[in-house]
């Protein structure tokens, strides 16, 4: 297996002032985005917010109005798409319906004029890789979509690119296939080597597989950082709404962080408002503490059992919702009506002025 | 929940029960015809209409004119003028059904590269909707006041650019006039019957050529047109049967004999001169439906590829 | 900057355009030359009289009378085909799916069943049948109706058919029925609102398929507009084409407006199929033989 792991392909990717306009649709301003060899990059955003056509952009599949794209330090954006040497797998129609899988695989080895036994072989390794071995010679309509995207990963990376290109691969899955899926992916990404760009609206993704997630909105990187850095240090609400559930409370600026009911909370960025200033801070569930407390004012309205954990609405007495996080051996305590007090961990929260 | 006509009463196989369905078959069954004769009026009137002509022709073959069963009908097919109809209805049919299919494989083409819902797709299509359908005496006037005797285009040519087209005969009442109007409704119908096939294309088979290093060309030989050739031989086939079966435009444009098989059928129920024609007619018929039907077999069995890859 | 992409998109439209307007000299010339025929005199002047006498109807009916009768009898059997197809076809499409889901190839079969029998082999089998039919309900070329619906039929049920898989109608149906709808209810209620377009286009396919019926007219000597016009064409051949003209013209129209009046369903580039309604005449047909002829 080791003739297929090949890192001395792994290139660097460089972004450089992509801009992208659909009439007055600004569908990329101003993209600036470095990824390191080997490195998989996610990015993550909303519809509309431009990391799909940053990713088409990277593969040559669109023109960019204005900025380079370079790979392994050359530029690129003059070169047509079939000369980028990219491995790309789409979100939904793959694969080529009228070739076996064994044959999609070969198929960029059949164009690159390699010999047929020895890409009959190495798509062989390639279905292996993807753990689909069995199923070589089914055509994609007898394969499920968990498959198909297998196939199509394998298609791929049979071609040992510069840069794997993934376009919302797991969106058109079952949630069941997609976690297993996202897992092998990582580990055959890992396993290979190739520097990869990810694209998802599924923040869960993004934090699971990248190895730095780049959060976008309007055409823009709103942040760029580790999983860790999106999660637990977002830079503006619009991240910290968007990766994960937050809260947003009512609170007031003071010299050593933000109070919020009752609690002085660390603030991320101590510069985001001025002292005495009226700001919402986004809090997490897993930092609201509930305690029973027959003297508190916040009231459990529901519960909501996920497993391992649930998640507990209170409402305080001026009708602000919280939710909390807590273990579930604790809902039974927690029932509907339950009187609580609400407690804030001292982690560190982002805060906006709107 | 279910609303087809099931067993609601009967239990399912358990051990032990005591025999209760049969008063629940019964029910079920009164049920069931009660449904039945949802379809009834339907039925009746397509057997009416289309079950009993049909049959009137294939028994009609092989009766005699006073009713005995016979193979006298089937033995003229053999004759040498109609065979020769047949042929000439084949090759006509197979001549327009490929000149159509190409030109109008690359109508298509073009079509389904501009915007799905722009003016010109929507308004090529409803003109081919419309032109497929465009047949007969409408067609072939159009045609005679095109490039008739004293047709403007016939007249142009000679006046403007000294061509006679006729100066070797006048073919347009004759076998090449019937290929070019035929072709005049084939091209519009393989336009109605191809599109759906190149729109069922997806943009991310090109993208994924693309990438994998494929140029144009070699997207299109190892990816589009392995992918169309079972529609686009579909819809060649499609063409044949409609060129085969047609009769009005023959009707209108050619006034001398009878060159294909559904001018010899025209003749063969409208002739009071030659007794006995009648059932040769149905004969006639027999022979067409046969080869209609072998060639709808095959469309058939070439769609279920087709929209499996492409629907 | 390249513009790669952008550079083999404009190539894409010369090419687009190029071939549709060679094409369209080919498809325009004999109607420019049906129009000119009709509208230019011997001594080369030209004139609009015919088409003044053909916009002026009661002229029309006097000057052509048997023009005029062919008119009217089309017109006659476009209502009454659309009429009994949609009577005959809609109930017994939903119900089949409904309610005999088992039936659906046999329907299927059936109804794509006119299409192997060419109108020409037809008429040779519906002689006698119409023998009976001209005994109850006498000559007329009214009767002709009946004929029509079974060959509008494959277009008709394709259209009906895609409009009720799109809109899921079992679901539909069940809900209703679950809100303690009956039968009745469901089907004027429920479904038909539902088909509007499906409904439409099949109408409209009909009306032009009677408009440029020839054959079975013409073989079982009634007459309908396209008899007419043949007939015409022997005594006053410029009315006669400026009618095909406007039939043809009329036709157009008509499936050109179709194709606004539903959501058509476009997959270029989608990942879902568009789920709501219209079919356009391209996809019903794309199954069907366009002999009529």
């Amino acid at each position: 297996m080791t003739a297929l792991v090949s890192t001395t392909n792994s290139v660097a990717v460089r972004l450089d002032g992509l801009r992208r306009s659909f009439g007055d649709v600004h569908a990329l301003d101003g993209l600036d985005l470095d990824i390191a060899p080997g490195e998989l990059v996610a990015l993550l955003g909303p519809s509309g917010c431009g990391k799909t056509t940053a990713l088409r952009i990277l593969a040559g599949l669109e023109d960019p109005d204005t900025g380079r794209v370079l790979v392994g330090g050359k530029d690129v954006t003059d070169r047509p798409a079939n000369h980028r040497d990219m491995g790309m797998v789409f979100q939904a129609y793959s694969l080529f319906p009228h070739l076996t899988a064994l044959e999609n695989v070969e198929f960029g080895l059949m164009l690159r004029r390699q010999r047929a036994a020895q890409r009959r072989r190495r798509a062989g390794e390639m279905l292996e890789l993807v753990g689909i071995g069995a199923h070589a010679g089914r055509y994609p309509h007898q394969l499920s979509g968990g498959q198909q995207q297998r196939v199509a990963l394998a298609r791929a990376l049979a071609i040992q690119p510069q840069v794997l290109l993934l376009d919302e691969p797991l969106s058109a899955l079952d949630a069941k296939v997609r976690v297993q899926l996202r897992d092998e992916i990582r580990r055959i990404q890992r396993e290979v080597g190739t520097t990869t760009l990810f694209v998802t609206h599924d923040q869960e993704e993004a934090l699971a597989m990248a190895d730095r997630v780049g959060v976008m909105r309007s055409g823009r990187l709103e942040q760029l950082g580790s999983p860790e850095d999106i999660y637990g240090r977002p830079a503006t609400a619009f991240v910290a709404d968007f990766v994960g559930l937050s809260n947003r409370l009512p609170g007031r600026v003071s010299d050593s962080g933000v109070e919020v009911l009752g609690t002085v909370l660390p603030l991320i960025d101590s510069s985001a408002a001025p002292v005495g200033a009226a700001v919402t801070a986004m809090v997490r569930p897993e930092s609201v503490n509930l305690e029973v407390d027959p003297q508190g004012v916040a009231r459990v309205l529901a519960a909501s059992f996920l497993g391992p954990t649930s998640r507990v609405t209170v409402a305080l007495p001026d009708d602000t919702l919280v939710l909390a996080q807590v273990a579930s051996s604790r809902l039974h305590e927690l029932s509907p009506g339950t009187a609580t007090r609400v407690v804030l961990q001292p982690t560190p929260v982002v805060v906006s002025t709107a | 929940m279910s609303v087809v006509g099931h067993q609601p009463d009967a239990k399912p196989a358990e051990s032990g029960s005591a025999p209760a369905p049969a008063p629940a078959i019964r029910r079920f069954r009164w049920r069931r015809a009660g449904v039945l004769l949802g379809v009834a009026p339907f039925l009746a009137f397509v057997t009416i209409f289309l079950i009993i002509p049909t049959l009137v022709v294939v028994i009609g073959a092989f009766a005699s004119d006073d009713g005995q069963p016979t193979m006298s009908n089937l033995r003229t097919l053999t004759n040498g003028y109609i065979l020769d109809a047949f042929g000439r209805s084949i090759v006509l049919s197979a001549v327009t059904a490929v000149a159509g299919a190409i030109l109008g494989a690359l109508l298509a083409y073009a079509l389904v590269t501009a915007k799905p819902n722009g003016l010109l797709r929507r308004a090529v299509t409803s003109a081919c909707g419309v032109l497929a359908q465009f047949g007969g005496v409408t067609l072939a006037f159009a045609f005679i006041a095109t490039i008739g005797l004293s047709g403007f285009v016939t007249v142009f040519l000679q006046d403007q650019l000294g061509i006679n087209i006729y100066s070797g005969g006048v073919w347009l009442f004759d076998l090449p006039g019937l290929a070019l109007v035929y072709t005049y409704f084939q091209i519009p119908l393989m336009v109605i019957v191809f599109l759906p096939a190149l729109d069922g294309i997806r943009p991310q088979w090109r993208e994924a050529t693309s990438s994998l290093g494929g140029s144009t060309w070699q997207y299109w030989r190892r990816v589009a047109m392995p992918l169309l050739a079972p529609a686009f031989l579909g819809s060649t086939l499609l063409l044949f049967a409609n060129a085969f079966s047609a009769y009005a435009t023959a009707a209108a444009l050619v006034s001398q004999g009878s060159p294909i098989i559904p001018l010899q059928i025209r003749s063969a129920l409208t002739s009071e001169v030659v007794l006995g024609q009648q059932n040769v007619g149905k004969a006639m018929a027999l022979g067409m439906v046969i080869v209609v039907a072998i060639v709808m077999g095959m469309y058939a069995l070439l769609q279920r590829r087709t929209s499996r890859w492409l629907g | 900057m390249a513009g790669l992409i952008a550079r083999a998109a404009r190539r894409q439209r010369v090419m687009r355009w190029i071939v549709v307007l060679v094409l369209g000299v080919f498809f325009l010339l004999p109607l420019v030359a049906m129009v000119m025929f009709t509208i230019r005199e011997p001594n080369g002047h030209y004139t609009f009289s015919t088409w003044r006498l053909l916009a002026n109807w009661k002229q029309l009916g006097q000057t052509y009378p048997d023009l005029w009768a062919g008119m009217k009898s089309s017109a006659g059997l476009a209502v009454f085909t659309v009429l009994i197809m949609l009577v005959m076809l809609v109930p017994t499409a939903v119900w089949v799916r409904l309610r005999l889901p088992k039936m659906r190839r046999f329907l299927e079969f059936v109804c794509l069943l006119p299409l192997t029998i060419p109108a020409i082999v037809l008429v040779v089998g519906l002689a006698p049948v119409y023998a009976w039919v001209t005994y109850f309900l006498g000559g007329s070329a009214l009767t002709l109706t009946f004929a029509y619906t079974i060959l509008v039929l494959p277009y008709a049920y394709r259209a009906i058919d895609a409009g009720l898989s799109a809109i899921d109608v079992r679901t539909l149906a069940e809900a209703a029925r679950s809100l303690g709808a009956g039968w009745a209810t469901v089907m004027w209620r429920v479904v038909l609102p539902n088909i509007r377009s499906a409904v439409l286009s099949a109408s409209f396919l009909t009306v032009a398929l009677v408009l440029g019926e020839f054959t079975i007219a013409s073989l079982l000597n009634r007459e309908n507009l396209q008899v007419a016009i043949d007939l015409l064409g022997k005594s006053s051949a410029t009315m006669s084409v400026a009618v095909s003209f406007a039939a043809l013209v009329l036709a157009f129209a008509l499936l050109f407006l179709l194709s606004f009046a539903g959501r058509r369903r476009g997959r270029r580039g989608a990942t879902t199929p568009d789920q709501l309604g219209a079919v356009s005449p391209s996809l019903i047909a794309s199954e069907a033989i366009g002999e009529r002829s």
